[in-house]
């Protein structure tokens, strides 16, 4: 009695609940990054366009390069040939085996963008594989910034577009749309290519989507090891649990 | 050769006095059903918990400007740190869910009753110190949401006059979270309340072995003897028990693993997002909501308008639970033979702590904060409610003996 009391209980509120939560979401539908963490090639192109666009400005200072080679499968002089371009305060190039670490500070970022550099190691986990996809994409032009360029989901943003040139440059197109409050109120329609970029429309939809797949892979870089352990794990309780099972039968046959 | 060496340490500590008291000369009664595995699966998730949390302590740094960056250097340059910190996250949200399904078993069965009401006091003490453990150790990460949580929570001891400023002060160490709170936040989680839950489990279950075990029936088995003076429904806790909770333990396992290797992050209900954004004093996050397993209290909190009453309130749902066993003046022990009114009032205090908790999650809007003051309402009703009407509460004849 009391499990089906349980059951419908906890149907019954996620019934009640779940119209409130919907409508807690982000403002901006987010694209689906098209990720896939077992597509190596991929990850190893998102590594190295991470290592050539963001890795001078954004440090990923909890991750070490050779993680990389050993996940991706590139050895310590193919990791330092491709993603290296720091050196030591001797001149001496960073060694495969450091963290992922920059020059840029935060005092100076302070003046030249107004904020501190976030870290990327783990930013996948705090926005989202899908956020950060739509964010790469949807810079526009927008005159009102000091950069003359805005973000859709992540508005007045600090970053410069740093990809335009391979982008090339958008602006947005708003409709207008008759609120629920019956006011009107401007809603995002669509991109408008004003300038092309080095890439069509899909090259650079694929390379951010291979950047993003490189982000979520370096912010849990065990994950694909975590779930084939995992059902390792499950595969042992479930014998483990029929054992158990009969040997709990067995002694509680005299039991009435 | 081994009796002659039990012979030995007998004689010198009482090791197989101990073994037949508490494990196979304990008689607990023959009628347990599923709700009885969740006592022995707390101890589980507690030793669970100790030895994560020893291994952890091994590589953590509990210092504001390394902390953040210890924790990720356990999941990337340890080896199997990862296994070991999701065991030690996932194993928080374990130890509310089996806690709750245990203090839940004790209401339905009156499990709180005369004479056990020592267990349950205990039992409430090991749920305070647990929520303490828990909110310490979610300051550990030392992300935007342990930091900003954290600021919240303290500040509410703010709210009670004269001594709460220098009472927030006290605490934090500091004008805000800072290194100085992480520190001692560091040392009551990892030395402090442990010590004091082991203690109280252990006179938890003192006090229970002293008096006996409950059961679905809320018959008391002592009352009805053998010559030997061994219950006549009861069966010895080892072996009869043991094994049967075992297949409790794997079964419990089965859904923590689903959870550790599967959803770790629980869809950002058990490692928040805004968690993996080191805190920063400067940024408060768009979204400030403590972990799943406090948010009916939370909802309380916020239901309230004025912060002192809130906190007061608050205070009060927990306070509440103490005095369930004499609020509760039914003579009738379990749900199944209990009248109408108590069933109904149950259901009613179930739907509201379930509703409390989802709401607590949630932003507040004024509709939502509606919501939150009714359920509120309803979770002090049913301790009112109860009191008035346990008394003379139209219950079912008890069997003497148990039959099924």
């Amino acid at each position: 009695m009391m499990n089906f009391f349980g059951k419908s209980l906890i149907s019954i509120i996620l019934l009640g609940f779940s119209s409130l939560v919907m409508a807690a979401g982000s403002s901006v539908p987010l694209d689906k990054a098209p990720g896939d963490l077992t597509d190596n090639e991929s990850l190893k192109r998102g590594a190295q366009a991470f290592a050539d666009n963001c890795l001078s400005c954004h440090a990923a200072d909890y991750m070490r390069y050779n993680r990389i080679g050993k996940d991706l499968g590139w050895s310590d002089i193919e990791i330092s040939d491709k993603l290296i371009n720091t050196r030591s305060a001797d001149g001496e190039k960073t060694k495969t085996g450091q963290l992922m670490k920059v020059a840029m500070d935060n005092d100076y970022s302070q003046v030249a963008f107004g904020t501190k550099i976030p870290g990327l190691t783990v930013i996948a986990r705090a926005k989202g594989g899908d956020w950060l996809y739509t964010y790469l994409r949807t810079f526009y032009l927008d005159d009102s910034r000091p950069m003359g360029m805005n973000n859709l989901v992540f508005p007045d943003v600090g970053m410069p577009h740093v990809l335009w040139e391979k982008q090339g440059l958008q602006k947005a197109v708003f409709k207008t749309e008759a609120g629920t409050d019956g006011n009107d109120k401007h809603v995002f329609d669509k991109m408008e290519i004003v300038q092309a970029g080095t890439m069509s429309v899909e090259e650079y939809d694929a390379y951010a989507a291979d950047l993003v797949n490189f982000m979520v892979y370096m912010g849990e870089p065990m994950q694909l090891e975590r779930k084939s352990l995992g059902i390792k794990v499950l595969i042992f309780l479930f014998f483990f649990a029929i054992v158990a099972y009969l040997l709990k039968k067995e002694y509680w046959k005299d039991v009435h | 050769m081994f009796k002659s060496l039990m012979t030995w340490v007998d004689d010198r500590f009482p090791a197989t006095k101990m073994w037949n008291e508490h494990l196979a000369e304990y008689y607990a009664p023959k009628n347990f059903n599923f709700w009885y595995f969740f006592g022995s699966l707390a101890l589980l998730v507690l030793v669970i918990q100790i030895v994560s949390g020893i291994f952890l302590t091994m590589h953590y740094k509990p210092d504001g400007a390394i902390a953040f960056a210890s924790v990720e250097y356990i999941m990337r340059d340890v080896p199997y740190g990862w296994l070991i910190r999701y065991i030690h996250s996932t194993g928080a949200t374990a130890f509310f869910v089996v806690v709750y399904l245990h203090m839940f078993r004790g209401l339905m069965y009156g499990s709180f009753k005369k004479p056990r009401e020592l267990v349950w006091l205990f039992g409430m003490f090991i749920y305070l110190a647990l929520m303490a453990e828990a909110f310490m150790g979610y300051l550990l990460p030392w992300g935007q949401m342990s930091f900003w949580g954290a600021q919240v929570i303290i500040s509410l001891f703010g709210a009670l006059p004269i001594i709460g400023e220098p009472l927030t002060l006290w605490i934090r160490g500091d004008f805000v979270i800072s290194d100085a709170t992480l520190n001692r936040f560091f040392a009551l989680h990892v030395i402090a309340l442990p010590l004091v839950i082991i203690g109280l489990v252990v006179a938890h279950i003192l006090a229970l072995h002293e008096v006996g075990s409950n059961n679905p029936e809320g018959i008391e088995i002592k009352k009805h003897k053998d010559e030997n003076g061994i219950p006549l429904d009861g069966i010895p806790f080892h072996p009869y028990y043991s094994v049967k909770d075992i297949v409790g333990v794997i079964v419990f396992l089965f859904f923590f693993a689903l959870v550790l290797f599967f959803a770790p992050e629980g869809g950002g209900y058990l490692l928040e997002h805004a968690n993996f954004i080191p805190s920063d004093p400067l940024k408060t996050p768009e979204h400030i909501a403590p972990v799943w397993y406090f948010t009916p209290f939370y909802a309380i909190l916020r239901a309230v308008p004025d912060k002192l009453m809130g906190v007061i309130a608050m205070g009060a749902a927990i306070v509440v639970l103490f005095l369930l066993p004499w609020i509760d003046q039914c003579k009738v022990k379990s749900i199944r033979y209990r009248g109408t009114s108590f069933k109904v009032l149950l259901a009613v205090f179930v739907v509201s702590f379930f509703a409390l908790g989802v709401l607590g999650i949630l932003p507040a809007t004024p509709t939502l904060t509606l919501l939150s003051q009714i359920f509120s309402l309803l979770y002090f009703g049913f301790f009112v409610a109860l009191y008035f009407t346990s008394k003379n509460e139209k219950t079912k004849p008890v069997p003497e003996r148990i039959t099924k």
